[in-house]
C-alpha cells in the first residue's frame, strides 16, 4: 500500500507573547492510502494544527512531510495553493460555506480552479450532490439548509475535484446524534466505496468507531505507534 | 470572472440596509461636492469671461476713487486703441436689499460696440439711445423679475440718492453660455445730469475706463502707456487687462473660497472613511469566507477582486448618481442664488472631479481590508470559526 501522507520529526511551535509554545513535538506519521484515520486527542492537543500542516494551510517549524510523494514544505505560497486545489479537500466543523452561493454554487466553487468546461462541471457537481443525497436541495442556500445538509454540501465540495485526501476537522462537532452519524456514515462510504483517504480530528468515540485508525495526540505527541497499512479488501 | 462578479453582487446585497445607507451617504457627498466645486467656478466666472483684449483703466489709489471723464480723449488717441468706453457703479436698490443685480451707468454709444457678448436687437438698441432714461437689461434679470420693454423701473440710490425711474428699452442676451445675463446699464449721462444739480463736486466723473485693443498682445504696453499718460497727475490711473481686474475682485473673497474649498474636499474624506468602515466591517464578518476560498487554492489576486470589487461596485455606482444629480440641483441652486451668480454651470472639470473622488473613495476603503484579507495566513484566518 501506498503512503499517502508521510511525516518524520515535524516540529511545530508557537510564539505567545515571549514564551514558546511547543505544539507538535518530534512527531511521525505516516497515513496510507485508502485509509479513514481519526485523529483524537483532548482540547489543544495540537489536531487541527497537524491537520492543517498536512493540508499545506500552515507550515512546520522542521521535519520531514510528505504528501503523494511530494514535499509540500519546499512549495511556494502560490505553488502550495495551487497544490491544495487539486489535492486537498477541505470539511470543517461549521460546514464554511459561502452563505451568497446556493448547494450547487457552493460545490461548484473549486472546480473554477479547473480548467473544466462549464458543461463538465454541471456534470461533477450534480454527480456528487447526487453522492451525498442532495440532488434536490441543489438550488437552496446554506441558510435554507439544516446542519446535516450544509456539512454534506461541505462533504460534496471537498469532493468535487476528486482530490489526494480529504481533510475533515470536527465534521460532526456542530450535529446532533442523527445528523452525526449520517456523516459519518457517509464519510465511511466515501473511504469504502470510493477508496477516499480521510484524515478526521474527533474528540467524539462514535465518530473515531467510524474510521479504521485511531491515533491518539497528546501534549504534541502521538502516543500510539504507526498502524499498519490496512488489508487490502 | 462570471463567478466573481456574482460574487460581488450578492455580497454587495447581503446587507441592504448598511449598503443602501452608505450609498446614500456617496450620492449626497459626491452631489454635494458638485455643487461647491460648481460655486467656486461661479465665483470665477468673471475672471473665465473676462477679455484679454480689453483693458481696464481705474484710479490707481482705490476703485471707489472716480477718474475724470477728460481722461477720454487722451486715452482715445493712442496708438492700437481701437475703442473706449466708461462705465460707472451705481450700486441701486430694487425694492428690497436683498434683489441683487449688478448696475452700471455706461455710455450709451460705445458700450454696447466694445462688448459684443451683450447681444441686443438693433431696434431695441436705437430706442435706448433716443430714451435718457433708457435700461438694457440681461435676460435673467429681466426673467426674475418679470420685466417687460416699456416697464418703469424704480431703483433706491445709495451712492447716488433719492429714487431713480427708469425705462426698459432692450432686453439682452448673452453671446453664449458663459456671458454674464444679470446686469442692468444705463446712461450715465443721465446719472450725471442730476448729479450736476445735486452734487456737482462729482459731476464729470467716472469709475472706470474700458478700452478695446486692436491686438490683444500690446496689452502690456498700452497699459503702460496709459498710466504715463496720467502720472503725476491728480487722479494717477491703473490700467490692467479685463482678466486681471477681475482677478483682483475675487482676490478679495479668496478666504471664502477657500474654506469652500476645503470642505468640499472634507466631504470626500468624511465620506471615504463611512465607506472604510462599511467595507471593514463587512471584510471581518467575512474572514472565514476568505480564509475558506485561500485554503481551496482561490488567489489572492481573486481575494482583492472579491474586496475592491464590492468597494469600487458601491462607490462607483452610487457616485454615479451623484453626478447625475449634481445637474437638477446645481439648476435649483443656481436659481436661488438668482441674479447673485450670473453664471452657474456645472464644469466638465467638476464632473471629472467628483467621478475621480468616487473612484478613489472607493479604492481607499477597499484597499486596507483587501490588504489584510490577503496578509492573513489561512490557519489564522479560520480560528476559532472552522
Ligand atoms: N496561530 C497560533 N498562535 C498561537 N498559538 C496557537 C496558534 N495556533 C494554535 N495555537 C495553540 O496551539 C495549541 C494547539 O492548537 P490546536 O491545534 O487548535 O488544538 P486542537 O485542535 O487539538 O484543539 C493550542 O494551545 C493553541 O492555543
Ligand atoms: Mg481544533
Amino acid at each position: 500500500m501506498t503512503p499517502v501522507v508521510e511525516i518524520r520529526g515535524l516540529c511545530k511551535s508557537y510564539r505567545r507573547g515571549d514564551q514558546e509554545v511547543h505544539v507538535l513535538m518530534n512527531l511521525d506519521l505516516t497515513i496510507y492510502e485508502g485509509s479513514f484515520v481519526a485523529l483524537m486527542g483532548p482540547s489543544g492537543s495540537g489536531k487541527s494544527t497537524l491537520l492543517n500542516i498536512i493540508a499545506g494551510i500552515d507550515r512546520p517549524d522542521s521535519g520531514e512531510l510528505r504528501i503523494a510523494g511530494v514535499d509540500i514544505t519546499t512549495l511556494s505560497e502560490s505553488a502550495l495553493a495551487q497544490w491544495r486545489a487539486e489535492n486537498i479537500g477541505f470539511v470543517f466543523q461549521f460546514y464554511n460555506l459561502m452563505p451568497v452561493l446556493t448547494a450547487f454554487e457552493n460545490v461548484e466553487l473549486p472546480l473554477l480552479l479547473t480548467s473544466l468546461s462549464r458543461r463538465q462541471r454541471r456534470e461533477h457537481v450534480e454527480m456528487v450532490l447526487d453522492l451525498v443525497g442532495l440532488t434536490d436541495r441543489s438550488e437552496h442556500y446554506p441558510s435554507q439548509l439544516s446542519g446535516g445538509q450544509q456539512q454534506r454540501v461541505a462533504i460534496a465540495r471537498a469532493l468535487v475535484t476528486d482530490p489526494t485526501l480529504i481533510i475533515a476537522d470536527e465534521p460532526t462537532g456542530d450535529l446532533d446524534r442523527v445528523s452525526a452519524h449520517e456523516i459519518l456514515d457517509l464519510l465511511a462510504s466515501l473511504n469504502g466505496s470510493l477508496g477516499k483517504t480521510i484524515v478526521m480530528v474527533t474528540h467524539d468515540q462514535l465518530a473515531a468507531d467510524h474510521a479504521h485508525v485511531i491515533r491518539h495526540l497528546d501534549k504534541g505527541v502521538l502516543n500510539d505507534a504507526d498502524q499498519p497499512a490496512p488489508a487490502a479488501v | 470572472m462570471t463567478y466573481l462578479l456574482r460574487l460581488i453582487f450578492r455580497n454587495l446585497f447581503r446587507h441592504p440596509l448598511r449598503s443602501l445607507l452608505t450609498a446614500v451617504g456617496i450620492v449626497v457627498a459626491i452631489t454635494a461636492f458638485g455643487l461647491l466645486r460648481t460655486t467656486v467656478d461661479a465665483w470665477y466666472a468673471g475672471v473665465e469671461a473676462s477679455s484679454s483684449s480689453r483693458l481696464v483703466t481705474r484710479n490707481k489709489n482705490s476703485l471707489v476713487f472716480p477718474l475724470p471723464l477728460h481722461y477720454l480723449n487722451k486715452i482715445r488717441q493712442l496708438d492700437g486703441v481701437s475703442k473706449v468706453s466708461y462705465a460707472e457703479w451705481f450700486g441701486g436698490i430694487y425694492i428690497d436689499k436683498k434683489n441683487f443685480f449688478p448696475q452700471f451707468a455706461v455710455d450709451g454709444r460705445t458700450y454696447f460696440e466694445l462688448y459684443p457678448e451683450f447681444v441686443v436687437p438693433p431696434e431695441e438698441l436705437k430706442s435706448f439711445l433716443l430714451d435718457r432714461r433708457g435700461v438694457i437689461v440681461g435676460r435673467k434679470t429681466a426673467a426674475q423679475y418679470g420685466w417687460k420693454i416699456g416697464d418703469l423701473i424704480p431703483l433706491q440710490g445709495t451712492i447716488y440718492p433719492g429714487t431713480w425711474d427708469f425705462v426698459i428699452e432692450g432686453i439682452y442676451r448673452g453671446i453664449d453660455s458663459k456671458t454674464d445675463e444679470t446686469q442692468f446699464f444705463f446712461h450715465w449721462e443721465y446719472l450725471n445730469e442730476i448729479t450736476k444739480k445735486t452734487n456737482p463736486d462729482n459731476a464729470d466723473k467716472i469709475g472706470i475706463f474700458l478700452v478695446g485693443l486692436k491686438h490683444a498682445q500690446d496689452a502690456p504696453l498700452i497699459a503702460q502707456r496709459i498710466d504715463a499718460l496720467f502720472a503725476n497727475s491728480l487722479a494717477e490711473t491703473l490700467t490692467e487687462t479685463e482678466k486681471a481686474f477681475q482677478l483682483g475682485f475675487v482676490a478679495m473673497t479668496e478666504a471664502i473660497l477657500l474654506v469652500i474649498q476645503a470642505v468640499s474636499f472634507l466631504i470626500i474624506l468624511i465620506i471615504m472613511a463611512v465607506m472604510a468602515n462599511t467595507m471593514a466591517m463587512a471584510a471581518r464578518e467575512r474572514r472565514a469566507e476568505y480564509a475558506i476560498l485561500k485554503a481551496m487554492g482561490f488567489t489572492a489576486r481573486f481575494i482583492v477582486g472579491l474586496i475592491l470589487g464590492e468597494s469600487l461596485l458601491l462607490s462607483l455606482s452610487a457616485g454615479a448618481a451623484g453626478i447625475v444629480l449634481i445637474f437638477p440641483t446645481a439648476r435649483d441652486v443656481g436659481a436661488r442664488f438668482g441674479t447673485l451668480f450670473p453664471i452657474f454651470n456645472v464644469s466638465t472639470q467638476t464632473l471629472w472631479m467628483a467621478a475621480g473622488a468616487a473612484l478613489l473613495v472607493g479604492v481607499v476603503a477597499g484597499v486596507v481590508p483587501a490588504w489584510r484579507a490577503v496578509r492573513t495566513p489561512v490557519a489564522e484566518g479560520m480560528r476559532g470559526m472552522v
